[in-house]
């Protein structure tokens, strides 16, 4: 989770600072978005103050339409010392009464020409992504068929290797060894490469190679959402494998649960090609159609028969 | 499980070359080797993990070691960015 300044919404959004500059240092602690109607009315019991306050014409008209005086109560109670700021949308003039009090307490007023409804949403998505709970994993993420493969194991298991395999088929890496993840919602996680090492793949023996620069601005990916866990381990000969597919592996990451399958590693084995059909099998499931099963339920069915027919 | 918080004192930081080495010490391990700086924990064995880190001089880091080895590895680990 990282810390949001009202000085970053200036960076990243249209928004032009009006008053209250001492104030664009203060921290935003939450992404919900505050409209400040009924405390116009001079109801200020519950006002979330340490939420950023929005403006739209509807605020903006009933406050026009009070004394001086409510003005300059409304005004010096809108701006407490630990309001990150107020936004004023539709590009409306400022009051003067307002932009006083937002010196007086340093409470940043940011003008943004849109309409109300976009600049929430806007602000909304922007907070919320930066709100997001994150965490890192040791791991290769790459895009294999539009399906967000997170290929995870020991060091040394072969992980990168893969990914490599991968590009080379057409693929898309994400990140290589380290991935940052951030939860979305509540059930879905957007993966991306700590920007240092974007676009970068270390192979054992070679070294650090950069994958867009050799196989072009196609084999790469900023960001993707992780749908798919392929556990590498080295082939335990006492550990059970798979044979069915019929059971579905999971795995826990922040809140939310995603398939994982284990892939037993030996030499000879080709992993590309494995966890391609992998990838392509998740989708097929998602589609409605599971290989697995389908024959075990033909199974059933003939043995159903076999023993109807004997007695 | 152990874990030991060490102030980096190469004087270059970790940059390329002392990455590499420091993961080559940490892959002569079998324990659980992690790297933790500003909440963010990566593996000790994985080279662009440690080095997404960035690790400068003077900066606080966690070693954190989880295996049989863990007591030396992390001792071993915690002298070679301490000195050298």
């Amino acid at each position: 989770m990282s810390i949001v300044r009202t000085k970053d919404l200036l960076k990243n959004f249209t928004l032009t600072l009006v008053a209250g500059e001492d104030g664009i240092h203060r921290e935003i602690i939450t992404s919900d978005i505050s409209r400040p109607g009924i405390e116009m009315t001079g109801y200020f019991k519950y006002y979330p103050q340490e939420r950023l306050q929005l403006i739209g014409r509807t605020e903006m008209a009933y406050f026009l339409d009070l004394t001086d005086e409510e003005k300059r109560d409304r005004a010096s109670r809108l701006c407490t010392d630990i309001t990150p700021g107020i936004v004023v949308s539709r590009g409306m003039e400022i009051p003067e009464i307002l932009i006083n009090a937002a010196n007086e307490s340093g409470v940043p007023i940011l003008h943004s020409p849109r309409k109300t409804t976009r600049v929430i949403s806007r602000l909304t998505n922007y907070l919320e992504a930066k709100f997001a709970p994150s965490t890192a994993i040791h791991g290769v993420l790459v895009d294999i068929y539009g399906v967000g493969v997170l290929i995870t194991g020991q060091s040394g298991v072969g992980k990168s290797e893969t990914a490599l395999e991968l590009v080379k088929r057409g693929h898309r890496l994400v990140a290589d060894d380290s991935v940052e993840i951030r939860q979305e919602d509540y059930d879905s996680l957007i993966g991306n490469p700590p920007p240092l090492i974007e676009h970068l793949l270390e192979i054992r023996g070679l070294g650090i190679i950069n994958v867009m620069t050799l196989f072009g601005a196609g084999s790469v990916r900023s960001h993707k959402k992780i749908s798919f866990i392929i556990n590498l381990e080295i082939w335990d000969q006492k550990k059970q494998y798979d044979r069915l597919g019929l059971d579905e592996d999971k795995m826990k990451i922040m809140d939310v649960e995603l398939p994982k399958a284990t892939i037993p590693v030996r030499p000879g084995r080709n992993l590309a090609v494995i966890i391609e059909v992998a990838a392509m099998n998740f989708r097929l499931k998602r589609m409605g159609v599971n290989a697995a099963e389908e024959f075990s339920e033909r199974l059933t069915m003939m043995i159903e028969q076999e023993s109807e027919g004997a007695e | 499980m152990v874990e030991k918080s060490v102030n980096v004192e190469l004087e270059t930081g970790l940059q390329a070359r002392p990455a590499a080495q420091f993961v080559q010490e940490a892959n002569r391990y079998s324990a659980n080797l992690f790297l933790e700086k500003d909440g963010k924990k990566v593996n000790a064995k994985s080279i662009m993990g440690l080095m997404s880190l960035a690790i400068t001089n003077g900066e606080n880091i966690t070693l954190i070691a989880d295996g049989i080895d863990e007591e030396e590895a992390i001792h071993h680990l915690s002298s070679f960015v301490s000195n050298i």
